[in-house]
């Protein structure tokens, strides 16, 4: 007697207890179940729900591992410990030292996502008595990847218990919500503690504690952790750059700190894994590839965006706004590089194309991406606040997607209309 | 007026087992079943009384809706039993063949007679349940007009019988059959052939239309919808193609025949070939004798993997089946199945499967669900085997949550349950497609009609 057959039997005996759903959970993590086919097909394609979703887990890891090497990073720089790195391979960037901060710092987010979020559907499979779904597998890993890298746990678990629950289990579970969960818990943090989700301090690990230690009357050099969309939403404005005399402005400073390969790279600040536009691309052409992602989201976003991007380089070409606009600075980043600052590319990738909240129809999915991108920008461009639009954008459109549909799938229904009206005549 | 299809959205399974095209006479089986069921929504009233002697073509029960609608015994014989399920539903009719055939003569029907005595002909020599009709895929109501009538010639269904093969040298038979059935509609009838070659493909009176591509390029509901989709208030028949060899028999010398060249296939044969047997035969009579382990854990299936009915060793043959398929039971646990790489099963996605990289394999399939029941999550991968012009997930959502209205604009009178084994088959959330497109059909047969 194996394992397979004692867990089978553990099953059996148990077929009728509350809490099965939460043990089949871990038995059918380990093994495929043994239910066959009654009616209908008899014989059935090798994908399920695990397997699809593991695939997205798959193509979100190189973004986790980055992330953990870009918090390290991130901390020694900002404290002037290490060079900055020249490029994806720069010396000062792969080394065990980042590794160790970033582990320490993501790790737990991990853990606390995984295990806060698990734990909700946990219960509700078990209060409604049906199998837990995976819905939250990729939720989990999306979540420690869109916050900034020193966000309290606890305020972690608050968001995801507020986020798994209204966010989807009020729906009915996985299949059935309108929001995406793992934005929804963003959105939550975002609106509830704006102090931790944006700002020049928040990005990088150790600049919070730095300020509060300078207000104690400690004598160091303030971190800042700005992220480029900071600096471009502040161009014009004076900054003194940390620990000198010089007076520049946001604007240059962001030209001086950060190169476009950088940015394309991903060794800046931002949150813990949207940064490294590079792996974005190879996740996206991974899940392109195993057709697990809707390539006409990912592309129809970008387009959108470029276009949003395109019209506002046209309306400072124009001169309609001058540099003294408080718009100028983002509205002047040329078109393209909205697509490497921020987070548009991770939104578009992963957040976009959960196939749950976005267009369902073919057509529906270039409509909905066009407008996530083409929003994302007008909102970074817009937002006084807070110069990031993307998960905004993609709340939005969710709950425009089912509307994008409807029209897209009564063009269906119009056709058979007329067809009948064409017969009748 | 021909017209070629061509369709590309689909999926070609290639299985394992495959019936050589060698014919061999099955043994004669000893008892004979005819299930009510086979003819969805009809009621019956039985005729035959257990215990009563019966010939071939004889009338065992008839529609309890029209009187004149016979359903007949495959064989001679004595009825043995009659088998009920709950509420006295009549699950069975058992027949105990004779040794020796007798049929009854319905007599040589004269070829210039009009449409109705033609009905009336068909309706009592138990040659109408062959006849189906859409909306509803049920057995087609006598008193419709079709506007057409569709049979398929070419079965492009995982492991399905070879017509072309099976229904060689039956071209007189056919010829009959459509010759007759052409009179019933005001249209035409159109009939769908692989090649040139098929049997089908010279027939007088019929408009021949060449199909190719993946599966379901062969189905009668593709056919349909690439000539002349049904519109509302609409109906069209549509015959099998080895049942025009039973009705033209029938119109051509008076003696219902249910002789039939059925194949059996899958992969837990040792020798897949094909069987001459009658319809209602136990399937016993031709798995085991040929090449099944008797204690093997096998799924034995009336029909093709991807529309058939599983039944048991001592069940039989169903009316509207030419093939017998035999594949392994899944009922085994797979240690990290779902996550680890996969090279023996098919699949349309390439998550971590393998099955794009050498389309031309063939697979042995087993019936494992291949992970659990999920509400709808992916979207976009129905559409790539679905070729009909109707959106598959939002027609079955609308099935499940019973919106007649919304059923009816997204296409519902056009389809039937086996253009929706494809996208069962490929379903990341195991959705049960085909019974729910039933279950949405048999509604509003019951609110509309």
């Amino acid at each position: 007697m194996g394992l397979k057959q004692n867990l089978h039997n553990f099953k059996e005996k148990n077929k009728d207890k509350k809490w099965l759903p939460g043990f089949n959970a871990l038995f059918t993590f380990l093994y495929m179940p043994n239910e066959t086919t009654h009616n209908g097909t008899h014989i059935k394609a090798a994908d399920d729900l695990k397997r699809t979703m593991n695939t997205v887990i798959m193509a979100l890891v190189p973004c986790l591992i980055f992330g953990m090497f870009n918090a390290g990073y991130q901390h020694y720089l900002a404290q002037g410990l290490i060079d900055s790195a020249d490029g994806f391979l720069g010396a000062s960037f792969w080394t065990w030292d980042n590794f160790v901060i970033g582990l320490w710092k993501v790790l737990p987010l991990v853990v606390v996502s995984y295990g806060v979020g698990l734990a909700v559907e946990f219960v509700f499979a078990i209060i409604k008595g049906h199998e837990v779904e995976e819905g939250y597998l990729v939720t989990g890993m999306l979540v420690p990847l869109i916050v900034p890298v020193d966000i309290p746990l606890w305020m972690l678990a608050v968001a995801v218990v507020f986020g798994v629950i209204i966010g989807k289990e009020v729906f009915g579970g996985t299949g059935m919500n309108i929001l995406n969960p793992a934005l929804t818990i963003r959105a939550f943090l975002f609106f509830a503690y704006p102090t931790w989700m944006s700002g020049d301090k928040v990005w990088v690990h150790g600049a919070v504690e730095r300020d509060q230690a300078i207000a104690n009357g400690a004598n160091l050099d303030a971190i800042s952790g700005e992220t480029l969309l900071g600096y471009y939403a502040k161009s014009g404005q004076e900054l003194t750059v940390a620990g000198t005399d010089t007076v520049t402005t946001y604007g240059a400073r962001a030209e001086e700190l950060y190169s476009y390969a950088d940015m394309f790279w991903g060794i800046i600040p931002g949150s813990v894994g949207e940064t490294s536009k590079f792996l974005i691309i190879i996740g996206a052409l991974f899940l392109i590839f195993t057709k697990i992602g809707s390539w006409r989201i990912m592309l129809s976003t970008v387009i959108g965006a470029l276009v949003m991007g395109l019209i506002f380089n046209g309306v400072v070409d124009a001169g309609w706004i001058g540099e003294t606009s408080k718009f100028y600075g983002l509205m002047s980043v040329p078109f393209w590089q909205h697509l490497i600052i921020g987070s548009i590319l991770f939104g578009a990738v992963y957040m976009a194309t959960d196939p749950v909240t976005a267009s369902q129809t073919n057509k529906g999915k270039w409509i909905y991406g066009f407008l996530i991108g083409f929003i994302s920008i007008m909102i970074r461009v817009f937002n006084p606040a807070y110069p990031e639009g993307v998960f905004l954008a993609i709340l939005l459109m969710n709950v425009f997607a089912p509307t994008i549909d409807h029209y897209v799938v009564q063009a269906n229904v119009k056709k058979r209309m007329k067809r009948l009206k064409a017969k009748v005549a | 007026m021909s017209k070629d299809i061509r369709i590309k959205k689909g999926l070609d399974i290639k299985l394992v087992g495959e019936a050589e095209k060698t014919t061999e006479n099955a043994i004669v089986s000893n008892f004979y079943y005819i299930r009510p069921e086979d003819f969805h929504s009809i009621i019956p009233k039985l005729v035959a009384k257990e215990g009563t002697r019966v010939k071939a073509g004889e009338t065992l029960f008839y529609n309890k809706d029209m009187e004149d609608m016979k359903f007949v015994s495959p064989v001679s014989g004595e009825i043995t039993e009659i088998q009920r399920g709950p509420r006295r539903r009549i699950d069975a009719i058992k027949i105990t063949a004779d040794k020796e055939q007798f049929y009854v003569d319905h007599g040589k029907f004269d070829m210039s007679s009009d449409a109705d005595k033609l009905k009336a002909h068909l309706l009592a020599s138990g040659c109408w349940a062959f006849i189906k009709q859409r909306p509803y895929d049920v057995v087609a109501k006598a008193n419709s007009i079709p506007k057409g009538i569709f049979i398929s010639g070419y079965a492009s269904a995982p492991l399905a019988a070879d017509l072309d093969y099976t229904l060689a040298g039956k071209e007189a038979e056919l010829q009959a059959a459509v010759t007759a059935l052409s009179k019933l509609t005001e249209g035409s009838v159109h009939v769908a052939v692989g090649s040139s070659n098929s049997p089908l493909a010279g027939l007088d009176n019929v408009t021949t239309h060449k199909v190719s591509g993946p599966h379901p390029s062969g189905n009668v509901g593709t056919l349909i919808n690439k000539v002349d989709p049904i519109n509302k208030g609409e109906v069209v028949w549509t015959v099998n193609a080895q049942d025009l060899v039973i009705i033209g028999e029938l119109l051509l010398t008076g003696k219902f025949n249910a002789e039939r060249i059925v194949a059996l296939a899958g992969s837990s044969v040792k020798k897949p070939r094909y069987f001459r047997t009658k319809i209602g035969s136990e399937v016993a009579t031709m798995v085991y004798d040929n090449g099944v382990d008797k204690d093997g854990n096998d799924r034995i299936i009336s029909g093709n993997v991807l529309t058939g009915k599983k039944v048991a060793p001592d069940g039989a043959l169903d009316y509207y089946s030419n093939a017998i398929t035999v594949i392994p039971e899944g009922d085994d646990y797979e240690f990290f199945g779902w996550n680890k790489p996969v090279f023996d099963k098919v699949s349309t996605s390439r998550a971590l499967t393998f099955s794009w990289l050498n389309p031309k394999k063939k697979y042995d399939l087993n019936t494992n669900t291949n992970g659990e029941h999920r509400a709808f999550v992916v979207t976009g991968s129905y559409e790539e085997v679905f070729p009909l012009d109707i959106y598959p997930m939002q027609i079955l959502k609308a099935c499940m949550y019973k919106d007649l209205d919304e059923m009816e604009a997204l296409g519902m009178y056009e389809v039937a349950p086996e253009d929706f084994a494809l996208t069962e088959f490929i379903c990341v959330s195991k959705q049960p497609h085909q019974k729910i497109i039933r279950e949405g059909l048999d509604l509003m047969l019951k609110e509309i009609g």
